[in-house]
């Protein structure tokens, strides 16, 4: 089957900065495809190219397998959902989903009649003579989503969306994106730096950073297995202990660090002696007791540390805790195991076991600021 | 006026109202009534002043309706007004779109200077230019018969020069409010109408416009007035052909001597310009207070 959506080694340089570095990807037809990175990494940039807004400096942008090169944003078979919406204040809300369809010179009663059957489908039906000023946001949501469908896009672009709404209402409408996109099947290309967004709509998420593709995976091999020190630390939390690889064997790394040798997956580009950081999740961790050393019953990897804080979240607590140098540590636990919690200072040791944890080479950068 | 008191202090407050109160009555309101009340009057020698043949009357009015001269340079006025309204809104449009969205910060402060800096100049002294410009051998016709575009020098003088010359004096009266008001306008608007599919035409006709039609107004209204009521561009750059009302209403004051036809005259000019300013409000469906702003 050909791509509905495929980057031929796109770069985007601004003078001296490359906002895009040498991107390579291809989207499936009716694929629900997520960019995530930190603001500045080249996500929106790159949707721009794809919409025509903006020419690659080097590369090829193909849609259904058509090179894009010299067709701007009104030639080409996609749609965007501006971060902002940029819906028309001045139309009623008929107009701004028919807008696409009076561009193509589509007859006035036909117009009427697709914005009606569109305003069905994002359960408007009767608002069609509103003003967009009175609409609340999950509905402005929605009728941007209804005009950028309404000229049947092969590929629906979505620069941040919800990243207006609050909370409750963002979630509500990642549901209902996903229902919208499984029903029309059209491929959806969808930039956001809220991870937990990505991940729960995704059918494939590209990771950036700085210009740069870090990886790209269905959710849940991202979250597993990252391919970068960048995806462990940017996708979800994660604690990194840095050391040096002694050996690998079977697919399992045994790694050299200030608290001790651990075991773990062994990630790709690893090599015995070289440097190396362990990456494992909060909820991997569990308490072991104190002064536990590995094999006796608390699996193979035992982490010694001091317990700072707890913070209670329902589900889970959030034990915060340090190692002897200083490094912090986070360790997941469910609340029906927090009984027995340490208390703060409590010299306490976490255990977890080799498949939870994964070693990358070289050392764990700073986890990225994340917008709010 | 509580508001006013508590903010300033009474007496600041009280000479606000009392300068504000001077510039209503005295500049806006007692002028006007002057005028009105000439209007009305017959022109008498000054011994009849205030006799029995002092009685107010349309009789100054009547004349201009009944002089087919005055009449069609009135006429006229209005109609080359409005044209120089529409050629100064064809001008600065797309002026003020590119200036308000795609110019970069420095082109745009740069083409501004450029814009304004004449503006420091005396109306008279601008128009002046012009008229050097326009001259019979002037540098437009030696430009133009250098190019082979003509062959022998155009008679600039007339309804083209006062078009031209008018245009150039009101620009900026019409290309701040319309600026102002694509400027408000966020980009995306016009990147959206783009990615649905609209031609160039169809987003400013449709989201442009639509969205700056009360700074359009406010151009167009200002363009209007000033143009009706010029007199320095038609008496330089004007031939007999192209005299302006403006002209008639100086020429009974300081010639005729009549200084109550000048003022009936000058009343029908100000009746028409406020007409304007209404009909212009309505047809474009915009409220006084939006132009203030």
């Amino acid at each position: 089957m050909s791509h509905s959506v495929a980057l031929e080694r796109v770069t985007m340089a601004f003078g001296e900065t490359r906002a895009v570095d040498d991107v390579s990807f291809t989207v499936e037809p009716g694929e629900f495809f997520s960019i995530l990175g930190p603001s500045g990494c080249g996500k929106t940039t790159i949707l721009r190219m794809v919409a025509g807004f903006l020419a690659p400096s080097a590369g090829r942008v193909l849609i259904g397998e058509r090179d894009m090169a010299g067709l701007g944003p009104n030639q080409r078979p996609t749609a965007m959902i501006f971060q902002s919406l940029a819906l028309f204040p001045l139309m009623p809300v008929w107009e701004n989903i028919a807008f696409g369809l009076e561009a193509r010179g589509v007859s006035k009663e036909k117009r009427r009649r697709r914005a009606e059957e569109l305003l069905d489908l994002i359960a408007l039906s009767g608002y069609g003579e509103r003003k967009i000023s009175e609409l609340s946001g999950g509905q402005k949501q929605r009728v941007a989503i209804a005009r950028a469908l309404a000229v049947e896009p092969q590929v629906l672009l979505l620069d941040e969306p919800l990243s207006a709404l609050d909370l409750k209402l963002r979630q509500h409408m990642r549901a209902e994106l996903r229902t919208i996109q499984k029903r029309t099947g059209v491929t959806f290309l969808y930039i956001t730096h809220d991870q937990s967004e990505a991940l729960a709509m995704s059918d494939r998420v590209a990771v950036m950073s700085a210009g740069v593709l870090q990886q790209v995976a269905a959710p849940r091999t991202l979250y597993d297995e990252p391919a970068t020190p960048f995806v462990a630390t940017f996708v979800g939390e994660t604690n990194a202990v840095p050391g040096r690889v002694v050996a690998i064997e079977n697919g399992e790394a045994a790694l050299d660090t200030a608290h001790g040798r651990f075991t773990a997956r062994a990630g790709a580009g690893l090599a015995a002696g070289a440097e190396a950081t362990l990456y494992v999740r909060p909820e991997a961790l569990t308490l072991a007791r104190q002064g536990a050393t590995a094999g006796e019953g608390a699996g193979p990897n035992v982490l010694a540390a001091r317990a700072e804080r707890l913070d209670f979240e329902g589900a889970f607590g959030l034990l915060h805790g340090a190692t002897a140098d200083g490094a912090r540590l986070l360790a997941a636990l469910p609340s029906t195991t927090l009984g027995g919690a340490p208390a703060p200072g409590a010299e306490i040791a976490f255990s977890f076991s080799t498949r939870d944890a994964i070693a990358l080479p070289g050392h764990a950068q700073a986890r990225p600021e994340e917008e709010p | 006026m509580s508001a006013l008191t508590g903010r300033f202090g009474p007496g600041l407050a009280g000479l606000f109202l009392v300068l504000v109160g001077f510039w209503l009555a005295g500049l806006v309101l007692a002028p006007n009534l002057m005028m009105i009340d000439f209007a009305l009057r017959p022109n008498l020698l000054p011994a009849d002043v205030g006799g029995p043949l002092d009685t107010y009357s349309l009789d100054n009015l009547a004349y201009l309706a009944g002089e087919p001269v005055h009449r069609e340079i009135f006429l006229k006025t209005v109609w080359a007004s409005a044209l120089v309204t529409i050629a100064t809104f064809v001008v600065c449009y797309p002026l003020a779109f590119w200036l308000a969205q795609t110019a970069s910060p420095s082109a745009a402060s740069l083409v501004v200077l450029a814009l304004v800096i004449p503006f420091w100049i005396n109306e008279v002294l601008r128009t002046l230019a012009w008229y050097i410009l326009l001259a019979f051998r002037g540098p437009l016709n030696a430009f133009l018969m250098n190019l082979g575009i003509l062959d022998e020098p155009m008679r600039w003088y007339g309804d083209g020069g006062v078009l031209a010359g008018m245009v150039y004096a009101y620009i900026l009266f019409m290309l701040f409010p319309i600026y102002n008001s694509i400027e408000s306008l966020e980009k995306a608007q016009i990147e959206a109408a783009r990615d649905l599919g609209a031609a160039t035409w169809r987003i400013h006709l449709r989201i442009v416009i639509p969205h700056a039609k009360a700074g359009i107004a406010t151009g167009c209204v200002f363009t209007f007035m000033l143009a009706a009521g010029s007199y320095v561009a038609p008496a330089l750059l004007g031939a007999p052909g192209s005299r302006w009302f403006t002209q008639i209403i100086y020429n009974w004051f300081f010639e005729g001597g009549d200084w109550n036809r000048g003022a009936a005259y000058a009343l029908v000019l100000l009746v028409l310009c406020l007409a304007v300013v209404l009909i212009t409000l309505r047809v474009f469906r915009v409220s006084l207070t939006d132009v203030a702003k």
